[in-house]
């Protein structure tokens, strides 16, 4: 069996590298919930570049509904195809459109299925999939086919806790919370980013940014995507690194609400 | 194999399942631990603990359950051999070592024994520095240290333990035994179809279309209709402040749930001290310059609406009936009128209450009985929620 080591732009903690290793020889998909930011869709991306597996992406949306994922049935388009003679109408195979579910069970090779926020969609949602997911196999009734897995994929599920999953849904699941990364992790994460910083100016942009991240007042607190995005700012600009922990230059880039921003003009010293 | 943890978790309220337990045993068998404890700490974690609010409740578990457990850390070879055959002489005790020694703490102790393994190229004992034996260092074999950390044998170097009894989740419990889950799934039960919204035709409507396309001979004639969309709106009332401190959490486990399901057509919610008068404030702090009139309420809020009270019930009789508000002549005089005034408004309205009847003090249980006969009241909890819902949805 592969084991996933984290990748050339991807710098994950001991403990998700277990967890991911766990779920994949379980045989469970792998539950991932972290604060927005942490990279969970990322890992994803991560773990099928590290072994060479297709992705497949189900972004899960409020509409959302478990059968989009199974399996389409196109009865206009079959009614349509009916009234001006089209080939092969007697066909219902020909009008059942696989989801993402079904591609990734019908693929020839094994594939990382990423179920993208999956809080987002109703309340029922990951109990409709139990089956599915538990026994990698589904029913067409339509046309009397059952679709199995090929290979069992390997699933990965995010969710940023939007609304509580179910029981029945969890037990099934490896679960792994993603914790905000820690300076030394942090610094790692941004050198694979930017491999040719200035250390000084990674130490300075570092102190600054957990000393935000520690203001009680600010309500939304910045992530590592933020991060990047200000370095990224900082390079382009050529701020000098003497002036970031005491001017915070672009805060902008780091802080989207104004009270934030207020908040930390009158709390910062 | 340690049955006896998985009872301890759930006595502790996780409620790990036969399923998690049987997988933990099959990743066990699989070797998913890596042969090290903190191996086996962190598959425990991810397969029994399904929510970061757990986790520090699992850490205190597990500490308990598995102190006393010895196991193998990974420390070199070589050091190992040399503590294993070490049959070197009793050292001198050092009072003046022991008393440092004690002063150290467990994380210290540890930074210690790392520098010293990458440091250490050779054998040492009855020493006070190096890892060894019989010696007054903090860390080695058969020594004489108040405190440290035993390298080699029986080793001891329990990291999974302190990765577990440094508590960094601590913040995140919750400590509600309340299911937030079992709200919105008991609020879910609030829904009205209607398909006379004005929205435009766009979902196929399969009956008509097999209707209108046998009727015209097999010409295919496809007919759409309008979507149905669920037509409830909710108006939640909360008592705030005062004897509702008590229910706080219950409360705020309601409000989640309520604004977490994003189902009904509109949701407002509002605050009131105690009783309803002149005005309904937007915060729970109950700020009358954040705070709209109870009149502009009744009037922009039809009588469809669903109205939900959320208070204990419980005030002074004045607060109730006194004469301390309201409008002079006409309209309402005292916190009773407003509430028969939003009772005849409303149709489809019910009282929330985390409290029982109180049975001591006249005061509190009159107010109780009183708007107990005026609105349905049902108690806080899963099943009175569920039977209020029913409630709201008579016609």
């Amino acid at each position: 069996m592969d084991k996933f080591k984290g990748s050339q732009n991807y710098v994950a903690s001991e403990e998700l590298m277990r967890a991911v290793n766990i779920a994949m020889v379980l045989q469970k998909p792998l539950l991932i919930k972290g604060e927005p930011g942490t990279g969970k869709t990322m890992l994803a991306e991560a773990i099928a570049a590290t072994l060479e597996k297709k992705l497949i992406v189900w972004n899960i949306k409020s509409t959302t509904k478990a059968q989009d994922g199974l399996y389409v049935y196109d009865v206009v388009q079959r009614l349509y195809d009916s009234q001006f003679g089209g080939e092969g109408v007697d066909n219902i195979e020909k009008y059942v459109k696989l989801g993402k579910l079904g591609e990734a069970f019908t693929d020839r090779e094994q594939v990382i299925l990423l179920i993208d926020e999956i809080d987002k969609a109703d309340l029922e949602f990951p109990n409709d999939l139990l089956w599915e997911l538990d026994r990698m196999e589904f029913y067409i009734p339509e046309t009397g086919r059952t679709v199995k897995a090929n290979h069992r994929p390997v699933v990965i599920i995010t969710s940023n806790a939007e609304k509580e999953l179910p029981d029945a849904f969890l037990r099934r699941c490896v679960f792994h919370y993603i914790e905000f990364p820690d300076k030394e992790l942090m610094a790692q994460i941004v050198r694979v980013h930017f491999p040719s910083l200035d250390e000084k100016l990674l130490t300075q942009v570092l102190e600054a940014f957990y000393k935000i991240r520690q203001l009680p007042q600010i309500k939304k607190k910045p992530s590592t995507s933020e991060m990047i995005d200000w370095i990224e700012a900082l390079i382009h600009e050529g701020v000098d690194p003497g002036r970031i922990v005491s001017e915070v230059p672009y805060l902008g880039v780091v802080l989207k609400k104004n009270e934030d921003m207020d908040a930390l003009r009158r709390n910062w010293r | 194999m340690f049955e006896e943890f998985l009872y301890l978790l759930r006595k502790r309220g996780l409620k790990v399942s036969l399923t998690e337990w049987v997988s933990l045993m099959e990743a066990l068998n699989k070797g998913l631990h890596n042969s090290s404890f903190t191996g086996f700490y962190y598959l425990c974690r991810c397969l029994l603990v399904k929510s970061e609010a757990d986790f520090d409740c699992f850490d205190r578990c597990f500490l308990d359950y598995f102190k006393d457990i010895p196991f193998h850390q990974e420390i070199s070879q070589a050091l190992l051999d040399w503590l294993e055959k070490s049959n070197a002489p009793l050292g001198e005790y050092d009072e003046q070592q022991a008393e440092l020694s004690d002063q150290l703490s467990h994380n210290e102790i540890e930074a210690l024994l790392k520098e010293r393994k990458n440091e250490q190229r050779e054998q040492h004992h009855c020493g006070n520095y190096w890892i060894g034996t019989h010696g007054m260092s903090t860390f080695g074999n058969m020594g004489m240290s108040p405190k440290g950390i035993r390298v080699g044998s029986e080793a001891v170097y329990k990291r999974a333990f302190r990765v577990a009894g440094e508590r960094r989740f601590r913040d995140f419990r919750e400590d509600s035994t309340l299911d937030i889950r079992q709200f919105q799934v008991a609020l879910r039960k609030l829904r009205q179809f209607s398909g006379l919204v004005d929205l435009p035709r766009t979902q196929f409507d399969v009956d008509n279309t097999i209707q209108d396309t046998a009727q015209q001979g097999g010409m295919l004639k496809v007919r759409y209709k309008r979507p149905r969309e669920n037509t409830v709106k909710i108006l939640l009332l909360m008592d705030s402040g005062g004897s509702m401190e008590y229910y706080s959490s219950l409360c705020s486990a309601l409000f989640r749930a309520v604004s977490k399901s994003g189902h009904f057509k509109e949701l407002k919610i509002y605050y009131f001290h105690n009783c309803i008068y002149t005005r309904l404030y937007k915060n729970p702090i109950i700020d009358p310059r954040d705070s709209v009139p109870t009149d502009w309420a009744l009037s922009n809020f039809s009588e469809d609406w669903k109205v939900i009270f959320v208070g204990d019930a419980q005030m002074d009789r004045r607060e109730l009936e006194g004469h301390y508000c309201g409008h002079g002549e006409e309209g309402p005089r005292c916190g009773l009128d407003w509430l028969h005034l939003l009772r005849r408004r409303y149709p489809h309205i019910i009282w929330l209450n985390p409290s029982d009847r109180p049975n001591w003090g006249e005061e509190w249980s009159h107010s109780y009985d009183a708007i107990a006969e005026l609105f349905p009241m049902f108690p806080l909890t899963v099943d009175g929620l569920e039977a209020g819902m029913r409630k709201l949805l008579v016609r």
